[in-house]
């Protein structure tokens, strides 16, 4: 079989052209081992300040728009507030952990499913999200469907300021401090899709979302 | 894709002459250029951007010294978590792969994200031939396909040699709808013509910027969201990529994402970054119940433990290209294969033999301007300096360059007529001068004298004036 002979014969390669001692092989692989368990940081930007507002100022130069509200339960009427400014549809898709918001009493048809591709406005929360760059970490999971940030053509994300992390590391730290493991999909979204293909001319809204409206959740 | 760097010197005259080619090469040196430099000084408000470069070469060479350790890890806790590891000698391999996953599957449509390696490979075509329909779904790459397959010009932005009045056209035509002038209006058609494939297709075809080896997943880059739903909707995810491409930890693909977007397009990160790996868990509502990596080499590995290995620290960034005064006058088909500029002179010959792109590595004015904005610090002009060294070693050097520098050996080793040469050289340049101070053609040299001006020769010769100098100062002492 092709499979299992190109893979000897690649490493063999490999190995000839490295010209490694063979007898260290166990100790380049400790080594090896070693350096993935230290996990080192690299040279990073220090953050100073407050991260919420690092947040904030750097999802805007992602084109994102933001809102701030007290606490969860006034998600709903954010929500309903964005989409009736951009006369956009009162109606859409959420993840099935905020099934128990009020959407009705905003005025919302919102249903807690993953998303199709009729769907107009996908809402979803956060596993976490990053100043450095203004960045959502989304998850992909039974209860968090990626499809959500991902069809429609408007995608609303509730974010803690409680979540809110200084950089990727800090991402990755915390999903395997939570979940150990990372599930099938890590999702980094920032801002609306966007394309430059044609005569590198900049335009919203490619694949992806046109539009990301982000409410940043002061307590949960 | 066919190798047809052979004809490099033949495309250069045409694309100097391309008019519109020229225009939007214009559009390189405005957009990329001044996006990077801002970047740049932005992560320097709170980092140093050069410790930042220092950091990701070193990751780049830790994993190249032990690149068998690093894809056994990779592969290891890649199939831990339910994908699978093929590997790939060549194109051909990469070929057969994926018609073999396509068939067990029952693949008819494959929606594909940009895969630099699947060109090298030209999968489309036996894709085809098998019976499977493949489609680009990065715009750029899209419009290429739909143009007859053209080749893309530019790493990062494959169509740019095309203009917003070719697009139009070739959207209504390819797509049967009225025709559109705006660009937010293409980009829109091309999302609804797109979207339908990624609903229909079952397997999503994609290369990897990265690999890591700590968790077995990819990463992907992109702008569009073209990638997350090839990765998402279809149901069988093949991932194509090179054997060099593998970074140890995540850690280390926050430090080179922080790199490469910067030095790609300017952003401090791209919209989209994807860490994918292992296949759905039953109550995931989405997601590829099947995923396989294909682990190229196609002739990297003999790079490894040569002075060329730095080339394979590339992380296809395009900022070589992009700072290119050749790749800024020509563009990026004259180099005749995958991958243009600087990156692709070095490559190119590489993967594909010395004897196939002779002229490649003499396509550069070793100006640095390269060196100096790669992200991982490969030394691009060195390595074109000791490919041309290769070159000439094999004996692979035209007649007319070899006899040239012969005759001029056999002159620098015999001071006495070399005087007498330079001097006669002097006094016909004058007279071809006539009192200017350029000339414009030279016999000589028609081809080179063609586009430039040679600087008429001084009073007396260098030799002439250092003998009378001597002369003076002994007197003096
Ligand atoms: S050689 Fe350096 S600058 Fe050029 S594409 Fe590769 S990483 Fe980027």
């Amino acid at each position: 079989m092709t499979g299992t002979d190109s893979r000897d014969d690649i490493l063999a390669r490999v190995r000839a052209g490295l010209a490694h001692d063979p007898a260290l092989v166990d100790t380049r692989r400790r080594a090896a081992l070693d350096y993935l368990s230290a996990r080192a940081q690299n040279s990073r930007p220090r953050l100073a300040g407050d991260l919420t507002q690092r947040f904030c100022q750097r999802a805007l130069a992602m084109s994102s728009t933001l809102d701030r509200v007290a606490s969860l339960a006034q998600v709903p009427a954010a929500v309903a507030r964005y989409l009736t400014a951009n006369g956009l549809p009162l109606k859409g898709v959420c993840w099935t952990c905020h099934a128990a918001l009020d959407w009705a009493a905003a005025g919302l048809h919102v249903e807690a499913r993953a998303a199709g591709h009729d769907d107009l406005v996908g809402i979803t929360g956060a596993f976490c999200a990053i100043a450095e760059t203004g960045t959502l970490m989304l998850l992909s999971g039974a209860e968090t469907a990626a499809t959500t940030s991902l069809l429609p053509e408007t995608h609303i994300a509730i974010v803690p300021a409680s979540r809110i992390v200084a950089g990727m590391e800090d991402g990755f730290a915390l999903l395997r401090a939570e979940h150990g493991e990372l599930p099938h999909a890590v999702n980094f979204v920032s801002g609306p899709s966007r394309t430059g293909d044609i005569e590198l001319t900049l335009v919203l809204g490619a694949h992806g979302p046109y539009r990301v409206h982000l409410l940043i959740v002061a307590d949960e | 894709m066919r190798q047809q760097s052979m004809f490099f010197s033949a495309r250069v005259d045409e694309k100097l002459a391309d008019v519109r080619l020229q225009a939007n090469l214009r559009k390189v040196k405005d957009n990329f250029v001044h996006v990077f430099a801002a970047a740049k000084h932005d992560y320097n408000q709170e980092a140093d951007f050069e410790a930042l470069r220092d950091a990701g070469a070193a990751i780049r060479k830790r994993v190249l010294d032990n690149l068998d350790i690093w894809l056994e890890l990779f592969e290891q806790n890649a199939t831990a978590r339910g994908a699978s590891v093929l590997w790939a000698r060549n194109g051909r391999e990469v070929c057969e792969h994926v018609v073999n996953i396509a068939r067990q599957h029952g693949v008819s449509k494959a929606v594909k994200s940009k895969s630099m390696l699947s060109e090298e490979a030209d999968l489309n075509a036996a894709l085809s031939a098998a019976g499977i329909q493949a489609v680009e779904t990065d715009l750029g790459e899209y419009i290429l396909q739909i143009a007859g397959n053209e080749a893309p010009s530019h790493i990062i932005a494959p169509a740019m040699h095309k203009n917003l009045d070719e697009v139009a056209d070739l959207f209504a035509k390819t797509h049967h709808t009225p025709r559109k002038t705006g660009i937010p209006e293409l980009a829109r058609e091309a999302r609804e013509v797109l979207r339908e494939h990624f609903t229909s297709a079952q397997m999503g075809i994609t290369g990897g910027n990265f690999l890591i080896a700590e968790s077995g997943s990819v990463a992907l880059v992109t702008n569009e969201g073209n990638a997350r739903l090839a990765t998402t909707l279809p149901r069988v995810h093949v991932v194509i990529t090179g054997i060099e491409k593998i970074v140890p930890t995540l850690e280390d693909l926050a430090t080179l994402l922080r790199l490469l977007t910067r030095s790609a397009t300017g952003q401090s990160i791209s919209n989209y970054v994807s860490v994918l790996g292992g296949t759905r868990e039953r109550a995931d509502p989405e997601g590829p119940q099947h995923r396989m990596f294909i682990l190229v080499d196609n002739a990297r590995s003999g790079l490894l433990g040569s002075d060329m290995q730095p080339m394979l620290h590339c992380i296809r960034c395009a900022a070589c290209m992009n700072h290119c005064p050749v790749y800024h006058s020509i563009g990026g088909h004259a180099y005749g294969w995958v991958y243009p500029g600087p990156m692709g002179s070095i490559l190119t010959p590489m993967l594909t033999g010395l004897e196939n792109a002779l002229e490649l590595p003499q396509a550069s004015t070793l100006c640095n301007q390269c060196g100096d904005v790669c992200p991982v610090r490969i030394p691009l002009p060195e390595l074109l300096r000791m490919l041309r060294e290769k070159q000439t070693a094999r004996g692979l050097r035209p007649f007319r360059e070899r006899a040239l520098l012969k005759a001029w050996a056999w002159l620098a080793e015999r001071p006495g007529c070399y005087a007498l040469a330079t001097r006669f050289a002097r006094r016909y340049l004058a007279w071809l001068a006539g009192g200017r101070d350029r000339i414009d053609h030279l016999a000589v040299v028609p081809g080179w004298s063609k586009g430039r001006d040679f600087p008429a020769p001084q009073v007396r010769t260098f030799r002439d004036l250092y003998a009378s100098q001597q002369r003076t100062h002994c007197r003096g002492s």
